[in-house]
């Protein structure tokens, strides 16, 4: 490997996509573009959830904690109805998608210094209420709760610390029981731009040699394909970085993600995903022959790569075959990478062989790519 | 005589089209030959054999001593080629493209200036070192990819229709510096459809469906088909082969239909 060649073509690369307005598009507004649509669609749903109250008590207590619900600006009380049955009606129609109902003797109990019950029914069809009611619900309980026994203590002193006073939020999810919580699509959110990204400018870099004729050019002069390749990849790799600090930035900035885990490890783990994925990206642009192929065959990897991964759908729920398949994406093993670190804080060896296989298919993509170029045009 | 290129029996077979059917011939060094032939008769994949992007089917050659299946790498690196479809980049800028191939072919970085000055002089290329090449005429383009592939200083040139769709003056300022070339003892190879190149060139080779069916000097060429010129020698040759009956001159042509 010569690396005055290789230099060269890092600097054609980088003029080339210096000068080219689609590829700048895709390399720096794209992913900004992507997180904000994907992210936003999901925040909106998360405030103004509209609910029905069914109040069995019609009492003070139970209108404070409407109160409360609706303080925390994520519940909206647009009907009050005075049956079961009819918020249950709302949420088959789609105009709720929560409903909370008070039992009677909901503010007896409470100053009997007993466990009040509430009771939530949450429309599990909406995957994004159903992730985000039921924590709200608790955390308003939870702290209507603290606040009750504050004011309990105030009145009686200390001997009524040990009292059960409170008020417990039990929920039903109807129809759908996965649950997760609205973090858990922010880190994914975060890989599936970077590849996508990626793979995109990637596999366009041959293919637009190819289509312009200038391949031919290349491949009569000394230049070795290990070089060539390589000097393609390097540019996009630092894109690909940048792409993460940048959408990283704005998940924690706009959509409060916090890391919780070790942020260098994510990192060098995240460097490896993008050689990752631009490996997909030059494996496709040794196989089209045309820009427009070469952008049918992005789309054919990364439609799978959205559904199987366990982006959207959770792979658990998934049937046995559908389930193996998403092994063979690497996005797979980077979603549980990120998501392990990002929410659960874990340190490597709780992710180590999704690392070994994140590795392992980033050499074996990149040994393709290589393999694929061969300096012949038949 | 030492030979620049000597090939035996090449033969390129694309599915079961035979597009060049064993074709055998040897360029002395130094030399200008002018490969000719109707579209698709198979000069720009005889080429593609010589400089080991395309391999043959069955046959054999060497390029510059080198054989052509075992030193493909050796042979790039000391010729210089000029595809037939434009194969610069045309979004960098003369100068761009110049310092682009010549750091490809390993030119070290201290010569780096004054080579490329060397050919902005010889190719005629002053003046526009910054212009974007994707805007430049015709001619200015094949000037400029003829001045990448001499910037390693070649023993062996390659032209493939290097004058196509280039205006007359500017096809003169090109010739002007393959004759250069080979006056400081360069081989060169080069296809064109317009005869009065070919004349200009020391040796002919005529190739049609796949197989040479002349092979001389200018002179020899001429004298065999009675000092006719080399477009009506070149037409005479199409139509005692195939079937095909070319009406003689364009002048013919339009006072035939008037
Ligand atoms: N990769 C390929 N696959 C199949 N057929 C091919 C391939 N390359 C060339 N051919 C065919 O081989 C024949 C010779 O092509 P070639 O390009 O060598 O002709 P040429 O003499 O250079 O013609 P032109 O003057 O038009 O450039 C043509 O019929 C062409 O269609
Ligand atoms: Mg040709």
């Amino acid at each position: 490997m010569n690396f005055q060649r290789f230099m060269s073509i890092v600097r054609k690369e980088f003029i080339h996509i210096r000068r080219d307005k689609a590829s700048m598009v895709i390399a720096f507004i794209a992913p900004i573009m992507m997180l904000f649509l994907f992210g936003f669609a999901v925040k909106i749903d998360i405030e103004n959830v509209e609910m029905a109250v069914v109040d069995w008590d019609q009492s003070t207590a139970s209108r404070e904690f409407v109160q409360k619900l609706k303080n925390t600006d994520y519940f909206i009380d647009k009907y009050y109805v005075s049956r079961d049955q009819d918020a249950i009606d709302l949420i088959d129609r789609g105009l709720v998608k929560v409903a909370v109902i008070f039992p009677p003797g909901f503010e007896k109990d409470i100053h009997k210094g007993k466990e009040a019950e509430v009771q939530f029914l949450i429309d599990g069809s909406d995957s994004t209420v159903s992730r985000t009611a039921l924590p709200s619900a608790v955390m308003t309980a939870n702290q209507y709760s603290v606040q009750l026994k504050t004011e309990a203590m105030e009145k009686k002193g200390a001997m009524a610390m040990g009292g059960k006073a409170g008020v417990a939020a039990k929920a039903r999810v109807l129809y759908n029981q996965e649950m997760d919580s609205i973090k858990f699509t922010i880190p994914g959110l975060v890989g599936l731009v970077i590849q996508n990204i990626t793979i995109i400018l990637t596999a366009f870099a041959l293919v637009r040699e190819r289509e312009r004729g200038t391949l031919e050019q290349l491949i009569i002069t000394p230049i070795r394909p290990i070089e060539l390749i390589l000097g393609k990849l390097t540019p996009y790799v630092l894109i690909g970085f940048m792409n993460f600090g940048m959408v990283m930035i704005l998940a924690i900035v706009v959509f409060h993600m916090d890391i919780q885990g070790n942020v260098p490890l994510l990192l060098v783990l995240s460097a490896c995903f993008v050689i990752c994925a631009l490996s997909m990206g030059l494996i496709i642009s040794t196989v089209a022959k045309t820009q427009l192929q070469a952008m049918q065959l992005s789309l054919l990897a990364l439609l799978p790569s959205v559904l199987l991964s366990g982006f959207v759908f959770p792979r658990e729920a998934m049937p046995k075959p559908i389930y193996m398949m998403g092994y063979g994406i690497p996005l797979t093993y980077y979603l549980q990478i990120i998501r392990g670190i990002v929410l659960k804080g874990v340190g490597i060896e709780y992710i180590y062989q999704q690392v070994i296989l994140l590795i392992l298919f980033t050499i074996l993509l990149i040994s393709i790519a290589i393999f694929r170029f061969k300096k012949r045009l038949d | 005589m030492e030979f620049a290129i000597e090939i035996q029996d090449l033969k390129k077979q694309f599915g079961d089209f035979i597009a060049v059917d064993g074709i055998s011939f040897s360029i002395p060094k130094g030399k200008i030959f002018g490969f000719l032939g109707p579209n698709g008769s198979g000069k720009s994949t005889t080429i593609r054999m010589l400089c080991g992007v395309l391999r043959p089917t069955s046959g054999k050659g060497t390029v510059l001593g080198l054989d052509i299946l075992q030193d493909a790498e050796k042979i790039k690196q000391n010729i210089g080629y000029m595809s037939q479809k434009f194969g610069l980049y045309e979004d960098l800028t003369i100068l761009e493209n110049l310092q682009f191939f010549a750091s490809i072919y390993g030119i070290p970085k201290k010569e780096l200036g004054c080579r490329i000055d060397e050919i902005l002089d010889l190719c005629a290329l002053r003046g526009r070192e910054n212009a974007i090449v994707g805007i430049l005429s015709g001619g200015w383009k094949q000037r400029v990819a003829l001045g990448c592939s001499l910037l390693h200083k070649p023993a062996l040139l390659i032209l493939d229709e290097p004058t196509a769709g280039v205006d007359p003056v500017s096809r003169r300022v090109f010739w002007e510096v393959i004759h250069t070339l080979s006056r400081e003892g360069i081989t060169i190879l080069v296809t064109t459809h317009y005869m009065d190149e070919a004349e200009s060139c020391d040796i002919l080779g005529f190739i049609y469906r796949g197989k040479i069916i002349a092979l001389g000097s200018v002179g020899e060429i001429m004298e065999e088909n009675n000092n006719k010129n080399i477009e009506d020698i070149f037409i005479s040759y199409v139509e005692k082969i195939s079937d095909i009956k070319v009406r003689g001159s364009f002048r013919d042509m339009k006072d035939h239909i008037e």
